[in-house]
């Protein structure tokens, strides 16, 4: 890391001195304004922009566009410029679904930080020479496709599947539990497919922790747990922040867990949304409150991470 | 390469003696092994580059690829080998789960695909969304081993866009041991003694339809007030539920995690393959049958050699075929004789007379497709 600087002060020079022997006006003026690193930079930037341009904002602006037209007769979208979509969007009969959805992704964030924090701390501190296996381990998973791996918790819970057959058979319990097509199935489904996406920022913020602070932490008397609650914890902040948003806003929009484990009464957001694309064919309804859940979940990422303190993400 | 092929074709038709039609040589060579051999391979060598199909005026020439998008496991072993070695072509098969995903493809532009086997009502949404294409008649004569009733369905007098596939019902799935005193109405789906092991499908318009068979309304009503009471009736027996899923209740049926399932007639005899417990019943109050048939999508790059290959499935030993595979009535009466009797005599697969005269079609509903919409996430979120 220390020798950014210095290759970006290089590259700004080389680029630079050709701007100078070109002579271009508009170069010399743009790099003047903002410094000779800054041309580069956006040099630099210029092929992502255009991949954000052209796969994220312009699908966004069509749905936004979508958003205000309405179904025509045989489920096509015919443009047009009315709220409609948005005042059925926010509907009372919706309360619950966005309730409940934002509750499963916050029992997945909490679960997936108690489960994955201690993990990331373990390989971060004790991994050694096994670090680059074990998190191969933790991404493993990724390489199976997630519908594969969500169909492989239908077999585990269901009245039939492992966790009963091995409990009736040790005679702990005498009638299968209804584990699976509950809240319960749900919230371990999302826990479960999220708990990488949790750990992989953990481990590398506790990765980059400065052991001498925890020494020093040490040397002046506090104990372990006090080093971990004091020390470690608040400097490990960055990663536990970036991690319960990297899991907390894809499980709000998740659809396909609670289709495959939930029940009937475990319909999240995202199956509402799904449902307006696919059966109910209502493409500029179900853009309208993909647009409102958005805004509602930036406005909630604002808040906590001015809260949580914007530096720290750095 | 094509330049070859045509020679050898030429050649062949010399052989043959006498002018005839591409298709009624193909035929002819189909009865040859070795003409076979050498067309395949031909077809093989051509690779990418797709000979161009003229279908207009009945004429044409098989195409070297044909692209068939069809329902998952809705297809026997032979059909499209025996098809690829008769006709020198080779199929390119892809599947899809449900009708709502094969439109959302057809709907996002140009699939490419050359034959799509949509279900009744969504036949008229895609002709409602200028999505699929007339069909050449000509090219098809086997259309005559259709039931009459296939040849005037609702949907499409005439088979002006559809040549159908395979038809069946919807029913109850049940498990016979578990479920002693089962009777064939859509009331055991609202026992209470059998709470947490009853499933209902996902497809909208089909879980209101149960609920107005129950009422004895038509599930193709207009009226708000009736799709009200369903959907009351419907809330009432969410509690009973294990969850709504048109794609898990096969599994569950044959592992005893449900014994009561709403679902279609062929998805209940494959888990009754796994669990010869499980049972199928339509219920007296009437129910919904359904036809999956064959469209060509419009702008589909082989239109002629996907009328041929409607023409072979119409062909009584295909249609049957397919159906002693899948275990879906066929709608081929020529194809009876073919069929197995232990199919064709099940009255859970070929229903009565009685039991036929209580079954209806969904019928696509244009604007009042809101309501069954509305009424169906009100449902799901309460």
């Amino acid at each position: 890391m220390s020798k950014t600087p210095a290759n970006r002060g290089a590259e700004g020079g080389t680029s630079s001195a050709i701007f100078e022997k070109h002579g271009d006006p508009l170069s010399r003026a743009m790099a003047r304004l903002r410094g000779h690193s800054f041309a580069v930079a956006n040099l630099l930037m210029a092929p992502t922009m255009l991949w954000l341009v052209l796969f994220l904002m312009l699908p966004l602006g069509v749905i936004l566009v979508y958003s205000f037209g309405s179904r025509g007769t045989y489920g096509d979208v015919i443009l047009g410029f009315s709220f409609d979509n948005y005042l059925r969007a926010f509907n009372p009969t919706w309360l619950p679904v966005i309730l409940r959805s934002f509750g499963f992704a916050a029992l997945a964030t909490v679960f997936t930080l108690v489960l994955g924090y201690p993990l990331a701390y373990f390989i971060a501190v004790y991994g050694g020479r096994r670090k680059n296996m074990y998190l191969i381990m933790v991404m493993l998973p990724f390489w199976t496709s997630y519908l594969i791996r969500t169909y492989s918790w239908i077999v585990i819970l269901r009245s039939q599947g492992v966790i009963n057959t091995v409990l009736q058979s040790m005679h702990i319990i005498d009638n299968p539990l209804d584990l699976l097509n509950t809240p319960f199935s749900v919230v371990l489904g999302l826990t479960y497919g999220f708990l990488p996406f949790m750990t992989l920022p953990l481990y590398s913020s506790l990765e980059k922790l400065d052991k001498s602070l925890i020494e020093a932490s040490w040397d002046l008397g506090a104990n372990r747990v006090w080093t971990l609650l004091r020390v470690t914890i608040p400097l490990s902040m960055p990663g536990v922040i970036a991690g319960t948003l990297l899991t907390f806003i894809p499980a709000v929009g998740d659809f396909v867990t609670p289709d495959l484990l939930g029940g009937p009464n475990t319909m999240m957001i995202g199956n509402l949304i799904q449902q307006q694309f696919l059966s109910a064919r209502d493409w500029a309804y179900g853009s309208a409150l993909s647009f409102s859940l958005m805004a509602i979940l930036l406005l909630g990422i604002f808040f906590y991470v001015r809260k949580a303190g914007t530096e720290n993400l750095a | 390469m094509k330049r070859l092929d045509n020679e050898v074709r030429v050649l062949l038709l010399d052989g043959l003696g006498g002018p005839m039609t591409r298709r009624g040589f193909l035929k002819r060579a189909g009865a040859a092994g070795l003409l076979v051999g050498a067309s395949g391979f031909l077809a093989a060598c051509g690779g990418s580059e797709s000979s161009s199909t003229t279908a207009a005026g009945g004429g044409g020439e098989i195409s070297e690829e044909l692209f068939f998008y069809n329902w998952s496991d809705y297809i026997d072993e032979e059909t499209l080998p025996n098809f690829e070695t008769e006709y020198g072509t080779k199929v390119v098969y892809d599947n899809y789960s449900s009708n709502d995903d094969l439109l959302a493809k057809l709907q996002s532009g140009a699939s490419g695909y050359d034959i799509i086997v949509p279900t009744d009502y969504m036949i008229t949404t895609m002709l409602g969304l200028d999505l699929i294409q007339e069909i050449d008649l000509d090219n098809i004569p086997n259309v005559a081993n259709l039931y009459p009733r296939f040849r005037e369905a609702p949907f499409d007098p005439g088979n002006k866009y559809s040549i159908p596939w395979q038809w069946g019902t919807t029913g109850i799935g049940y498990n016979s041991v578990k479920v002693p005193d089962f009777r064939p109405s859509w009331d055991m789906l609202w026992d209470e003694k059998y709470s947490g092991k009853i499933t209902m499908m996902s497809e909208i318009r089909d879980v209101f339809a149960v609920a107005l068979f129950r009422l004895g309304y038509d599930p193709n009503t207009r009226d708000a007030a009736q799709i009200e009471e369903a959907k009351q009736m419907l809330i009432e027996q969410k509690p009973l539920l294990k969850h709504y899923s048109s794609s898990t209740y096969i599994d569950e049926l044959a592992s005893e995690d449900s014994y009561l399932s709403h679902g279609w007639s062929g998805d209940v005899f494959q888990a009754q393959l796994d669990n010869e417990d499980v049972m199928y019943a339509v219920p007296e109050e009437g129910s919904l049958t359904w036809v999956d048939s064959m469209c060509i999508p419009k702008g589909a790059p082989h239109k002629y050699t996907a009328e041929v290959f409607m023409d072979y499935v119409c062909r009584p030993e295909v249609a049957a075929a397919i159906s002693n595979y899948v275990f879906y009535a066929s709608p081929n009466e020529a194809a009876e004789e073919f069929i197995l009797p232990e199919i064709l005599e099940d009255p859970q697969i070929y229903p009565a007379q009685e039991t036929m005269d209580k079954l209806s079609f969904l019928e696509e509903l244009g604007t009042d497709t809101e309501l069954y919409n509305q009424a169906y996430q009100e449902l799901r979120a309460s």
